[in-house]
């Protein structure tokens, strides 16, 4: 068994189970969370929610999946027709490939490099291609205008977004997700960097395009924006890379903030509850705050979001960045 | 032997996405080959070991320059025609400067490859124990520091002489003032409603607008262009 394992049809077939044993979960988290979200948004607006096909309209995301696939896929006159598939193809890869050093568990990633943390700021801010370039091959202006939003705005917020990961870096000394975590066994690092959480969650909302930044779409000055001439699995890809992207920034959030898969208290009936149950419920809560900052606040204006990336988050990033280096350098925290 | 392969194929794809920047006809399509050659390159870091420089180079090169690129890119005007007029005239002047770098190459290349004291050139390998990121940090904040500092004040000069650039000739720049817009008073109030009463029985109805408004206090400073609070 060890001598198949170790050559190389071995090792080409274990990484398919593995990569296979981590994105089927995480198609169905998918699925579930597009319903929960409906179901959430219809509690917080006095609505049931999707309630018709199975119980509790559980079967909605299937019959939805259904139905996207029966559609008939539509590329417009004019359109650049190679980038114009392309561009939700590679929207959903991304959101796939980033998943492959994510640790659920103490070792469970399935790579576990050491400049995790970078790979999956680089895959994260490879995200906006896939926009831009489905704006641009689109040949509306709709989906032209959505697309140079979206640009912008995630160039804006990558910035902050960076400075606040390297602080978190300083704590830690290590750019591996697995170090991440472990360097949060004694407080988890929302409580002494709370304000660089703040500004973390809101570049996440961002980052993935969602209310109350969900500009690039605005469907109502921009029709749908950058996906306007999308349509059925073309749009799904699209739809399901969204999703799936929410879930991978909730997921960074809890590495960086929330203690990955370890219990709040190392005491007996919560270190009993095994590490990838802690990850999901975190990973849940951060989900919950996206649908419930989606039902709350409106839309931001253009200008506003870009005052807030430049003038405000930039700013108190680097600020908050200094600040911890010294306390670090002066109180001799500083990891080796 | 597969790290062989993958290098080869890694090569050949750079290589062949850098012929496509210069010759694909449409400047859009050169960005995103671009982007492609820069993906192979940092591939090419990653099977040589340098994992922290093929990530900053996705998440520099990559994830911002060539978004920037891009972008500006789309939102030229350009005519392919006019493009394309100089090529013939300046093909041999690129061809030599290509020659010229071709050849530096080389000999850069060979002197580190095959002279007589290539292992004195070469960097000293580094321990097993000591990861690749914590290798460049030492080596850059220690030894090169000044330099570094140095290069990171070239950057600062040029960004600000891009913004004082761009805003020299707009003296007239829409500007907004946030707070003047969020302290400003309206005629506005919140009113509690208690539920099933009806706004009408509670008194509260705003009274008739008189005909001359009155002036709004917290404009922020008069440019005559609105205060942007309403859209």
């Amino acid at each position: 068994m060890t001598d198949f394992l170790n050559s190389p049809i071995g090792v080409l077939s274990l990484t398919l189970a593995q990569a296979l044993a981590l994105l089927v979960p995480l198609l169905i988290f998918v699925a579930y969370l597009t319903w929960a979200e409906r179901k959430i948004l219809g509690a917080m607006q006095l609505r049931k929610g999707p309630n018709v096909v199975g119980f509790f309209g559980l079967l909605q995301p299937f019959a939805d999946a259904g139905k996207m696939l029966m559609k008939e896929t539509i590329v417009p006159a004019g359109a650049s027709r190679v980038l114009f598939i392309m561009a939700p193809m590679l929207t959903f890869s991304l959101a796939m490939i980033a998943w492959a050093v994510i640790p659920v568990n103490e070792g469970w990633a399935v790579a576990d490099i050491n400049v995790g943390v970078l790979y999956l700021f680089a895959i994260s801010s490879l995200g906006v291609y896939g926009i831009i370039i489905a704006g641009w091959a689109s040949n509306s202006k709709y989906a032209f205008l959505g697309a140079l939003r979206s640009a912008a705005q995630m160039v804006s917020y990558e910035v902050s977004m960076g400075f606040v990961i390297v602080t978190v870096l300083l704590c830690v000394g290590s750019l591996n997700l697995t170090d991440v975590v472990l360097a949060q066994k004694t407080v988890w690092f929302f409580i002494p960097l709370f304000p660089m959480f703040v500004i973390f969650f809101i570049s996440t909302l961002a980052e993935t395009n969602r209310a109350p930044f969900d500009l690039p779409e605005g469907e109502s000055e921009l029709v749908a924006g950058f996906f306007v001439e999308y349509s059925a699995m073309t749009f799904a890809l699209f739809f399901l890379g969204e999703y799936a992207n929410m879930i991978l920034m909730s997921s960074l959030t809890t590495i960086l903030f929330l203690g990955g898969w370890l219990p709040p208290f190392d005491v007996a009936p919560l270190n009993l509850v095994p590490g990838p149950v802690w990850f999901i419920l975190k990973v849940c809560f951060c989900l919950f705050v996206f649908v419930w900052v989606r039902a709350t606040f409106p839309r931001y204006r253009y200008d506003q979001l870009m005052r807030l990336g430049w003038k405000v988050f930039l700013p108190i990033s680097l600020i908050w960045l200094v600040i911890t280096a010294g306390v670090l350098k002066v109180a001799g925290w500083l990891p080796t | 032997m597969i790290a062989g392969l993958a290098f080869y194929a890694f090569a050949a794809v750079l290589i062949a996405s850098a012929v496509m920047v210069v010759t694909s006809r449409n400047p859009v399509h050169s960005v995103l080959y671009l982007i492609l050659a820069f993906f192979n390159a940092a591939a090419l870091f990653l099977i040589a070991g340098a994992e922290f420089l093929a990530m900053i180079l996705v998440i520099v090169y990559v994830g911002a320059v060539a978004v920037l690129f891009l972008f500006v890119v789309m939102m030229l005007d350009i005519d392919f025609v006019r493009l394309r007029q100089g090529f013939q005239r300046y093909a041999p002047i690129g061809a030599v400067i290509g020659g010229i770098l071709f050849l530096e190459l080389v000999f850069v290349l060979g002197a580190w490859q095959s002279s007589g004291q290539a292992p004195e050139l070469r960097l000293n390998a580094m321990p097993a124990d000591v990861q690749n990121t914590v290798a460049i940090g030492r080596v850059l904040y220690t030894d090169y520091v000044f330099l570094f500092q140095g290069a990171g004040l070239v950057l600062l000069v040029s960004m600000i002489g891009a913004i004082v650039l761009t805003h020299r000739d707009r003296v007239q720049s829409k500007r907004q003032n946030i707070e003047a817009q969020v302290t400003r008073r309206t005629q506005l109030d919140m009113a509690k409603v208690p539920v099933g009463a009806s706004i009408g029985s509670l008194g509260i109805l705003r009274p008739p607008v008189p005909e001359e408004k009155p002036k709004v206090i917290a404009h922020d400073d008069d440019h005559g262009h609105g205060h942007g609070g309403h859209h």
